[in-house]
């Protein structure tokens, strides 16, 4: 049988949009120590290594070796496994199969980016087919446009309704020292922003930032041995959904609801709504706040606008979505999932300080990726049943 | 979480700039389009033709056609030819000029479900001011008049009807 996992030390950079001051390696080391600081283990106490950035963008495609001197990897087992937008969250999961298997007690696990090294535009293109769609792909905000799009035609959503969720993580992320954006904004300012790809305003987007986030995973043999406040891995899953970009259902991520039913049905959650008590959600555009927890299944199609804007998902609401200020406040694409998954596990374990959301049982971490497909996490305070 | 380490790293140079360095590297690829896509695309430049291909299995069409139908993992032998009309599913109207973008901005992109598939393909729309553009109106292939036997031998969809 599988052995339960569990997170026993979160660690990430102080996000900005440049960091001159340090190269990748150097980057990725501020991470690895925080992590290694918050467990209180030491680099020797690791048994492998998993990093992960985005293809292309800083041009250096042997990351497992050249990042050792920043990773820790001198002389250990590490992988790479890159997936895009999803990497953070696929680094995380290749971490907890790692050690579930019972090869590896102890991993860690990294995410980084130098996004301000790249032109990302013309890296994000190597994601799309070079015959079919490359010759008339417009940029990824343009795919998330027409979601957008399809969904507000569906449903009668507005321009409004997605500007509210960009005000909600800007202004979660006032509590979060590791975000880069942070300064409240209104709804007039996010629709007077500069229109992008319509409906998608510049606010309605993330930034492009510098940054590295690391997490240890240990084994039901010594997770309570390194920490009396273990987040434990519930269940992973997920989900592709296309080869080419027509194939999709503009207006609804399948990959999130096939992903999320599988989630909870491995982790025994029969009403999300009810029993998750946050969220960090991959959303790395307004629209993507409401459409997706639509299919995650914490509400009904359509139902999204009137939730959010009651303000469910605010901080002291049913059920906070982002208290880090999530991806809107903060893109290092490549750490982005795993920035998610630790803010997951501060949450679980207490550890998230100014915005810690009270007595949490069970989060939910997520990772988006290219156009359309989603990798989940179920983190839980309670160690799993066998 | 290391904020104190952290916050010293993060407070600038300590008077030292650092250097940049550029790029070098050129990477030029190229890619076989394979038999089932050189016939669609030769179909395009020579007969202005758009086929699709049909899994005898479910019955799905596919556009672009597919060697395979990736849900019954059984080859697509039916290719149909498709009339060259649709309809939007979705669109969107980009308004900054990328280095992606060929045409100048604002340019309409759509996902358009020609008739007869079952798969959508992206493409651009003119013919039409981005104002009136809407979900669900149906529209038409536009041959380029130069075909190199890419999928820009469509020049782009333009409604059915005068808007
Ligand atoms: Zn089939």
């Amino acid at each position: 049988m599988a052995k339960r996992v569990a997170i026993v030390g979160t660690g990430q950079t102080f996000h900005k949009s440049h960091r001159p001051d340090v190269n990748g390696q150097e980057l990725i080391n501020e991470a690895v120590q925080a992590a290694l600081k918050d467990a209180d283990i030491k680099i020797s106490d690791i048994d492998a290594i998993i990093i992960g950035n985005m293809d292309h963008f800083e041009g250096i495609n042997y990351v497992d070796c050249w990042s050792i001197d920043g990773s820790g990897g001198f002389m250990k087992p590490v992988i790479k496994i890159t997936t895009g937008g999803t990497t953070g969250c696929s680094v995380a999961i290749g971490g907890y199969h790692l050690v579930a298997s019972g090869l590896f007690d102890r991993v860690l696990i990294i995410g980084w980016e130098k996004n301000s090294e790249s032109d990302t535009t013309g890296a994000i293109t190597t994601a799309f087919d070079p015959i079919w769609d490359r010759l008339v792909f417009a940029g990824a905000i343009s795919g998330l446009a027409a979601e957008a799009q399809a969904y507000m035609a569906r449903y009668g959503a507005t321009e409004k309704d997605g500007a509210r969720v960009s005000v909600r993580d800007r202004k979660h992320a006032l509590n979060n020292p590791h975000a880069q954006l942070r300064k409240e904004i209104t709804i007039d300012e996010v629709l007077a922003s500069p229109m992008l790809a319509d409906p998608i305003h510049l606010l309605d987007v993330c930034p492009r930032t510098d940054g590295a986030a690391a997490v240890i995973m240990a084994s039901e043999d010594s997770a309570e041995k390194i920490t009396s406040s273990p987040d434990w891995i519930w269940a992973t899953s997920n989900r592709h959904s296309y080869s080419y970009l027509g194939d999709a259902d503009y207006g609804r991520l399948t990959s999130m609801r096939e992903a999320s039913q599988d989630l909870f049905k491995k982790g025994g959650i029969k009403e999300p709504r009810k029993e998750i008590d946050v969220i960090e959600l991959y959303q790395p555009y307004s629209f993507g706040g409401i459409i997706w927890i639509e299919d995650m299944g914490i509400i009904g199609p359509g139902e999204g606008p009137r939730y959010i804007g009651e303000g469910n998902t605010d901080m002291g609401g049913e059920l906070p979505i982002n208290p880090s200020g999530g991806v809107i406040s903060c893109n290092p694409i490549g750490a982005t999932g795993l920035i998610r998954c630790c803010e997951a596990a501060m949450q679980v374990m207490g550890k998230a300080d100014q915005h810690q959301v009270p007595d949490v049982n069970f989060a939910v971490s997520t990772g988006f990726g290219g156009c359309w497909w989603t990798d989940m996490i179920l983190h839980g305070k309670k160690k799993p049943g066998k | 979480m290391g904020t104190k380490d952290n916050a010293v790293l993060d407070q600038g140079f300590d008077g030292i700039e650092p250097m940049v360095f550029e790029s070098q590297i050129s990477v030029p690829y190229s890619w076989w389009a394979g038999d089932t896509a050189t016939y669609f695309l030769k179909g395009l430049r020579d007969e202005k033709k758009i086929r699709a291909l049909k899994c005898t299995s479910c019955g799905k069409t596919y556009i672009p056609p597919r060697k395979t139908c990736p849900v019954c993992f059984v080859p697509n032998t039916e290719w149909k030819d498709l009339s060259g009309t649709g309809t939007v599913q979705s669109f969107t109207i980009a308004r900054r000029q990328l280095a992606a973008i060929s045409k100048k901005v604002p340019v309409i992109y759509a996902l358009i479900k020609l008739d007869g598939a079952d798969t959508a393909m992206l493409h651009y729309i003119e013919g039409i001011s981005p104002e009136k553009m809407k979900i669900g109106m149906k529209v038409q292939a536009e041959f380029a008049e130069d075909r190199k036997g890419t999928i820009q031998d469509i020049a782009f969809f333009k409604p059915v009807k005068e808007v």
